[in-house]
């Protein structure tokens, strides 16, 4: 098969198909496919997404729980294996390319030495994502130390640097300290601190506020802002909340049952959302700037089952539009990802018309929202 | 604290029970033929006419400073620490618990050393391969380990090694005397006791790691392109240990049981023998010495493990 055959940007957006040449950007990840096998059959938790990323540049992915946000994470750290002691691992397929190099095929000690130190990740709960038995010194050394051969004392300053930049007060006596012994919002400081110990390039941050009281979550995210200015890092921030990406995303990549429902520009998301997964995203979202009276709009249903994903559009089964385009299609064929006449980078699958889609969002949600 | 309650508890059942039940100490250590004045000067000698808090009293200063048996002008010095006379042989009990005792912690400590090697080392490497073949041979012979009674596998090991083999000599030889013969003497006993329980702690191994290595923090030991061996060696280990030293700190008091079987399959002169016998010849004060005993070892082995815990889990170091 060639690609002159099949147009490249039909499948997956502006991204090329697996098999081109290594592309330019900092980070591109083409129709990436994790896969588990289970007792209950094959869990398609990520089936064909398709990003790319640019440096100093933060992206976004949003969905529900089980959409594949966390796993499509994992996968390009090379951890979706990561704990499976057992014969079954999970497969994964696609392309992952950073900063030129491919990991997917890579030997795993090569990736491993890239983990740490060029990508690094910030998790949901910083309480169990830090061991409880070390200090929080000896765990942001460790990270420095496996990829730097310096002394214990060298690394030992550099942590407290970390946790200096981080703002964790009294840094030179807080290293010393454990994690059980530092509030949320510091724990979560000082996870950020050892994933940001090696200047990586590239900063994955999984949840990042998810565990913590609202107030520090704004600080949170305003540190992660700040600290990719100054280090000039490309951030992926996962999210089932749209209010903690509206802050810090230039753009938005939005999940459903693994696969990529629309994409884009975080304004147009935000302000011309095309998907009507999307909206019910955006109905969902409490705002300040809301009159009380108004009820919250829930997406109706629960999410999919990632075996037996329903047919054709894998949202159908709850959406209210499902059947606007017209013979049933919704049911039978699966959208694909095509770009919004006039709107450069924004992307979604869906099949309702253009016009269809432009008229129901202005009429019908953009008013209730 | 806890030691005095030991000792009052063991001192009300070993003491006063057997007097409830009818049975007269003083009967027993003269024998059924004695004449009643001889049963009655033992009596006195004894102190067993005394209240019972008064022959409690006694029994502890007998334990710190020793004590005198008297009956008018004959008397007997029992220098401290005290525990009596043992009935049967009318020998001082203290001597007969020293030369038991190492005997008894040789076994022990080896056994000990054994089991948490096996157990661990076992318990990891089946996690790390779970399902394999490896994995399932194991955890059945753990099953086995820990279901087969330690009378069956000792004797069995008996039969097999040294009778039909003739690889060891099973007579129990000190260390102090000939190392060589003393380890010889005791790998046996040391295999049969380390069996039942190392495979109590492969199968909690196991289950901790496989448990463990799910933990959010073993996957950010590994974000931080860390290796496996370090995940599963620094990390994924030091939290296994506290589930570990838990079941420790149970077993060693549960050990003496353990031994108890051992040493009478071995014919080892330990404390568990010593036990065994004094129990079958209604030998009071030697009873009594080898439960106080066991329960010293019990407190001290716990408040070691409670030390440990602080050692390894920060988080106790403040509660």
């Amino acid at each position: 098969m060639t690609d002159i055959d099949k147009p490249a940007t039909a499948a997956v957006g502006e991204v090329a198909a697996a098999g081109s040449p290594a592309p330019t950007a900092f980070l591109e990840v083409r129709d990436l496919r994790v896969h588990f096998p289970t007792d209950d059959g094959l869990v398609k938790s990520v089936d064909g997404l398709s990003f790319r990323l640019e440096k100093g540049k933060t992206l976004g992915i949003v969905g529900e729980s089980g959409s594949g946000k966390s796993v499509t994470s994992l996968g390009i750290m090379g951890l979706h294996t990561a704990g499976q002691y057992g014969r079954r691992k999970a497969r994964i397929s696609g392309e992952i390319w950073l900063n030129g190099q491919e990991l997917l095929g890579a030997d795993p000690d090569e990736v491993r030495k890239l983990r740490g130190r060029e990508m690094s990740m910030i998790f949901q709960d910083p309480l169990s994502a830090l061991h409880p038995y070390y200090t929080i010194g000896r765990q942001i050394t460790e990270a420095y130390q496996v990829h730097h051969e310096v002394a214990k004392e060298v690394a030992r300053k550099r942590a407290v640097e970390m946790l200096d930049r981080v703002g964790i007060p009294q840094p030179d006596k807080r290293v010393d300290s454990y994690p059980h012994e530092f509030s949320g919002g510091m724990r979560q400081r000082a996870m950020i601190a050892m994933s940001l110990v090696n200047n990586p390039e590239l900063l994955i941050a999984d949840e990042p506020t998810t565990a913590l009281d609202v107030t520090v979550q704004a600080q949170i995210l305003d540190l992660i802002r700040d600290l990719q200015k100054e280090f000039g890092s490309a951030v992926i921030v996962i999210t089932h909340d749209l209010g903690v990406v509206a802050e810090l995303a230039d753009d938005l990549l939005v999940m459903y049952a693994g696969r990529c429902v629309e994409r884009g520009p975080a304004e147009k998301v935000f302000y011309e959302p095309q998907h009507p997964y999307t909206w019910g995203l955006l109905g969902s979202m409490p705002r300040i700037d809301r009159d009380q009276t108004d009820r919250l709009i829930p997406v109706k249903g629960s999410p999919p089952s990632l075996i037996n994903v329903p047919s054709g559009c894998a949202f159908h089964p709850r959406c209210p539009y499902a059947d606007v385009p017209e013979g049933g299609i919704t049911r039978t064929e699966r959208p694909e990802l095509r770009g919004v006449p006039g709107a450069d980078g924004h992307f979604s699958a869906c099949h309702m018309a253009q016009e269809d889609r432009t008229r129901i969002w202005t009429e019908e949600i953009a008013p209730k929202l | 604290m806890m030691l005095l309650v030991v000792t009052l508890t063991t001192f009300a059942i070993f003491f006063v029970i057997p007097k409830w039940a009818g049975s007269d100490p003083a009967l027993l250590f003269v024998g059924k033929q004695a004449d009643p004045a001889a049963i009655e000067g033992i009596r006195t000698k004894l102190g067993l006419s005394d209240p019972l808090l008064l022959q409690f009293w006694h029994f502890v200063e007998g334990l710190f400073v020793g004590r005198d048996y008297a009956n008018g002008s004959d008397v007997t010095h029992c220098p401290q620490p005290c525990f009596g006379y043992s009935f049967r042989t009318e020998q001082a009990v203290w001597p007969q618990l020293t030369d038991a005792m190492p005997v008894t912690l040789s076994l022990a400590a080896g056994a000990c050393v054994l089991w948490l090697v096996g157990g661990i080392a076992t318990g990891v490497v089946s996690a790390l391969r779970r399902g394999t073949l490896w994995d399932r041979s194991a955890m059945t012979a753990a099953l086995a380990g820990v279901s087969l009674p330690i009378y069956f596998t000792g004797l069995l090991s008996l039969a097999i090694f040294s009778y039909q083999l003739k690889w060891v000599d099973v007579d129990y030889k000190g260390l102090g005397d000939d190392p060589a013969k003393w380890f010889e003497s005791l790998i046996l006993p040391w295999i049969t006791l380390a069996f039942l329980y190392a495979a109590m702690y492969a199968r909690l191994t196991r289950a901790t790691m496989l448990e463990i290595m799910g933990e959010d923090y073993i996957r950010t030991a590994r974000a931080k392109g860390l290796r496996e061996r370090t995940v599963i060696g620094r990390h994924a280990m030091r939290s296994t240990w506290t589930p570990i030293l838990t079941l420790l700190g149970l077993d060693l008091g549960a050990l003496l049981g353990g031994a108890v079987l051992t040493e009478s399959t071995y014919n080892l002169p330990g404390l568990g023998r010593l036990a065994v016998n004094a129990i079958s010849d209604k030998d009071l004060p030697l009873i009594l010495g080898v439960t106080l005993i066991a329960a010293l070892c019990i407190v001290v082995a716990n408040l070691v493990v409670d030390l440990l815990y602080a050692v390894i889990d920060p988080r106790v170091r403040l509660g």
